[in-house]
Formats: structure tokens, sequence, C-alpha cells
């Protein structure tokens, strides 16, 4: 009988943690000016090293890539935990307007802050607190869980990003941001012009959240089998639950306040990793985290490399890679998952 | 028979949504013994089945696991005493069916912990009972409805419960598969367990439980064995339904119904 033991535990996660680095070290090498990966380990590792190649790996491309990575980890786990949260494997933060939301919250800052007397600083507050509200009126308005159908929920998802895309423009507007084309960077997520020194608080996000996810990890597991089931199972699913919304808020309101509205990345991770390692959370959650950092930090070496000295927005790229596998996913699954609603559970009283 | 109960409902009611759907049932299920739950639908079965695992609050009366109010006991306890059957459920991710049975050891298990190889013989071993332990490595959204309440009943199984609450157990199940049930419940039962199955079937309600309570109006209006229970007159103040009762082989009796006409 498979299951999950230590050895596949802790040798998968070793696995794709070397795939990480591998990655990282490539997009440390390519750029404008190609390294070799005997400069790159030099430039990292040798204390004396200095001058522009040192300053490029160092100051230029080492901690974009720790942004890059950071906000894939946190948009990819935070996919997971919404997927089993929604019992849905197509749910997203993106596709379920979460991330608009956010993204909505930081624009809010963004434009009016000055006059409210709020910097910088209060912008991925105003993400993470975007988050919430949009996730409690997912809630809302799709229902509990258990007799959400996929149709409702996608819907739901559709209109919420329709409305903060236009709020969005709406206040960039005015605001005057229009003009500049720093709206874009909100609109489809781009890390060219990320504030490098916020690292740090995503990296505390992201340990935060899935310090409150790991332990629940069994919990989303049972859930899978109903929500009733998992009660009886002994998992407060209420409470889990509230625990989880808050830390996937954290999660998605630290990286879209950073990157913007990075689409897809929180479907195509979890859903490949589903595919070659299995459904069970133990190994999702932390395999999700490092799949999707390896998985935005080589979005975004395409995005810097492909065009030569212009860059594109990361968030096209991951869109482009992403929409057709949503909409292969919604066509393998239309009759299982999409056709109707999920049967609920018991209907008997 | 003089058993303590292990499971009592002491005349509770419930509402929902301000209909009373339980009105002051008493019953009670005791170690050894398989009580059936019968009624129209509607009448409140699976109910009283959701105020033992504490889904819902009963607006008066308790329900004692044990003799202690069951308010008392911790989740996880719980989950250790009482394991129940949902009816058809759909499993959003493919796991696979021995890591669906797996899961019945969550309320034994540390939170973060693997499954210990105590964990994967009990897993085993319930599959193994069910008849399903060939199917382990496949996924469960592969499975077909019947297979798929097999290894959902096998999941009960390896939580090791006191008491198994089964909400018609066999509803998917063809005539061999039910009847691999029920023969599983009966051994459940011989080995010291304490069941409540819920069920539409008279007859193998009949072959299978040692007692059968009739839900109506939300009352019990009938508490015995399956002989005395299953009467025509029974059935007709349950049902409203007029039926023949016939006797099997084995003394059990089998109910069936005739038209109006």
């Amino acid at each position: 009988m498979k299951h999950l033991g230590r050895s596949r535990f802790y040798g998968t996660l070793l696995g794709l943690a070397a795939a990480l680095v591998g990655v990282a070290i490539l997009s440390l090498a390519l750029g404008p000016t190609l390294l070799s990966p005997l400069q790159v380990a030099g430039a990292l590792f040798d204390p004396e090293a200095f001058g522009p190649t040192a300053d490029i790996v160092r100051r230029i491309r080492l901690p974009r890539i720790a942004l890059a990575g950071l906000v894939g980890a946190c948009l990819s786990t935070s996919g997971v935990i919404f997927q089993a949260l929604l019992r849905n494997p197509l749910a997203d933060p993106f596709i379920l307007g979460v991330s608009g939301g956010a993204a909505l919250g930081g624009i809010l800052v963004l434009s009016l802050g000055a006059s409210l007397g709020l910097g910088y600083g209060s912008v991925p507050i105003a993400a993470f607190v975007g988050c919430l509200i949009t996730t409690f009126l997912l809630y809302v308005i799709a229902g509990r869980s258990q007799r959400v159908s996929a149709t409702g929920l996608l819907l739901t998802g559709v209109v919420f990003n329709s409305f903060a895309s236009a709020a969005i423009v709406f206040m960039a507007s005015l605001a005057g941001m229009l003009e500049s084309g720093r709206i874009f960077v909100w609109l489809i997520g781009n890390l060219s012009s990320a504030r490098i020194d916020l690292w740090p608080w995503l990296m505390t996000f992201l340990v935060l959240g899935l310090g409150c996810a790991m332990p629940l990890a069994r919990g989303l597991n049972a859930l899978a089998l109903g929500e009733e089931t998992a009660e009886q199972l002994g998992i407060a699913t209420e409470r889990a639950r509230r625990v989880l919304v808050l830390a996937t808020s954290l999660m998605v309101g630290a990286a879209v306040s950073v990157a913007g509205l990075v689409g897809f990345v929180g479907l195509i991770i979890p859903h490949l990793l589903r595919l070659v390692l299995g459904p069970d959370h133990r190994l999702l959650l932390p395999a999700a985290a490092l799949g999707g950092a390896a998985f935005l930090i080589l979005c975004d070496t395409i995005a810097r490399t492909l065009l030569g000295g212009r860059e594109l927005p990361v968030g096209a790229v991951t869109s482009l890679l992403g929409g057709p596998l949503f909409l292969y996913l919604l066509r393998s699954d239309r009759g299982r998952t999409l056709g109707s609603a999920a049967p609920s559970e018991v209907q008997g009283r | 028979m003089t058993a303590k109960p292990l499971l009592a409902f002491e005349d509770v009611a419930l509402n929902l949504g301000g209909q009373e759907v339980l009105r002051g049932v008493s019953l009670v299920v005791r170690p050894g013994e398989v009580l059936g739950l019968l009624g129209r639908n509607g009448a409140g079965k699976t109910s009283l089945i959701r105020m033992a695992t504490r889904q819902w609050t009963p607006s008066r009366g308790s329900v004692r696991l044990d003799g202690r109010p069951i308010d008392s006991v911790s989740r996880r306890e719980l989950a250790r005493s009482l394991a129940t059957v949902p009816q058809d459920v759909h499993v959003p991710f493919p796991f696979r069916a021995g890591e669906v049975v797996l899961m019945g050891r969550i309320p034994h298990q540390r939170s973060l912990g693997f499954e210990t190889a105590e964990d994967l013989e009990i897993a085993r071993a319930a599959m193994a009972e069910v008849g399903v332990l060939s199917l382990a490595d496949r996924p469960i959204d592969e499975l077909s409805g019947g297979e798929r309440q097999l290894v959902l009943f096998a999941r009960a199984l390896a939580q090791r419960p006191a008491c198994l609450l089964l909400d018609e157990p066999t509803a998917f199940l063809d005539l061999r598969h039910r009847m691999d049930v029920l023969e599983v419940v009966r051994r459940f039962a011989a080995n010291g367990g304490a069941a409540i199955v819920v069920s539409h079937d008279f007859s193998l309600a009949a072959r299978v439980c040692d007692r059968i309570a009739v839900l109506a109006g939300g009352r019990v209006v009938a508490d015995g064995l399956p002989r005395e229970v299953l009467s025509r007159e029974g059935v007709a103040a349950g049902f409203g339904v007029d039926v023949h009762i016939l006797e099997a082989p084995d003394g059990s009796p089998v109910v069936v119904p005739r038209f109006r006409a």
C-alpha cells in the first residue's frame, strides 16, 4: 500500500530544493551580461570579489531572484490551501479574484495614501486587508464550501477580477498613474520595479503562512472527504478554515504588494505537483513552496531576457503559460467537477 | 443485553430552522448490539446520527457516550469512539484508496506524524475485511460508486471505533457487496462493537439488526426485536404502507409491499 513515508517526504523536498538552487544559478548567469557558472560562484562565495560582475550578481540579480522565488512560493502555497479549503482543484488566488482584491487594497493606499498620511509601508497591510475582504466576500457570495459549485466559484472570481481591475484603473487615473505606466505593475504583475528591500517581509509571511498550514495538512487531506467527515475525524474545521484564510491572506497580500497581479502560479504548480507527487497535503504544501519559487524565478528570467534589453512583465509570462493550462483543466474536468455542483455529502435528516 | 449503554439518546429534541425535527427521542445501543434505525425520509434518522457526532446540538435532552455527556468528550476522543460512513462523497483530489483508509488513523496520530507500521497494518486489515485491499493503490475518483462506498467503510473501520454509525451504508451497493458490508457489521458487533444502521431496506435490516427502532413524527414509535417491530400494523403506522410479512427460513421477517389498488 503506497503511503507517505519519511524517506519519500524528505527525498522529494531535497530534490525540489536542488532544482530550485539549479534554477537560481541559471538565472544568476543569464541576463544582458552573460556570466559563466564559475563567475557566478566566484561572485557569490568569494568575499573578496568586487567589480561589475560581483555587483551584477549580488546587488542586481540575487535580490530579484529572492523576490521572485518568495512571491512564487507564497502564491503557489496559497493555491494549494485555497484548493483544499474550497475542495476544488481550479481554485487559485488569481482566478478567484483574491489577488485582485489585494491589488485594489494596495492601489487605494498608493493613490490616496499620501493625502491620508499613509506611507509606502502600509501598502502590504492594505493588500492583506483587501485579500481578507475578498476572501470573506467569496465565502458569503459563493456559499460555504460544501455546496459551492465550481461554476459558481469561478463566475464569482471573474466578477471580482473585472471589478478589481476597473477599480484599479479608476483609482490609478485619479492619482495620475495611468500616464506613467506604473499601473501595469499592478494590473499584470511585474518584478522589474519591485522594491528589493521587501524580501525579508515576504520571507516572514511565507514562514508564517507555512507554519500555520503545515500542522493542518492532514486536516486538509481529511477535508477532501467532506467537511462532515473531517470533523468526524477530529478536525476542528471551522477553526482550521479561519487560520488558513488568515495565512493565505498574509501570503497573497505580501506577494501582490511586491509584484502585483502575477496570475496562475497558484494553479499551475499545485496541479503539476499533484500529478507527480499525489495529493497528500503534508508533502504538497512544502513542495508547492519550493516548486512555486523555482517556477517564478524561471518565468522572471524569461521575462527579463527574452526580448534582449526590454523587459516583459513576469505576469505576462505566467499568464501565457497558465491560461492554456487552465482551459485544459477546465475541459478535462468537465463532468467531474464542473458539470454540476459536487454532490453534497448527506442530504437526509 | 444488560450491558451498560455505549451510546444513549435521552429524551433529545432538535429544532432545525424553526421546525421541530425530533421531539423527545430516547434510544440506546449497547456493546455487541446492532440497532436498525428505520423511518420515512425526513423522519430525523440522519439528525440523530449528527447529534451523536456533535454536528448538531439537541435543543433538549442529552446524548451520552459511555455514560458521559457528549459535550464533555474531546473532539479527538469522540473520533476514536465513533466512526461514520457518509453517503456518497465526491473526493476532489486523486487520493489513492489506501490513503483514504489511512485517514481513519488521524484521530490516533500526532498532528504532523507519518503513519506508523501499526497504522498501516490496521488500514490493511480494514481493507481486507471489507474486501477492497486490491484497490489500495487505485485513485479513489476512478472507483465505482460502490467501490468508493466500501473504501469509506474500510476507512471507518480503520478508526477502530467502539461504535459505528452507518447512514444507509448499502445504498450504492449491489447485493454481493451489500451482504459483505452487513457481514462485517455483524462481525464488528460479535467482537463487542456497537452499531447503528440507518436503512430503507426492511428485510436486510431485519436480518442484520438485533433491534429495530422506527422514527415517525419526530418520535420513536416502535423499538424492539425485528419480528416485533416489522409487523403489518407496525409498518402501516410508521410508513403508511400496506405490506405482506413473510418469513425467511431463519425466521427473520421479509417485508413485501402491496399496491394500493
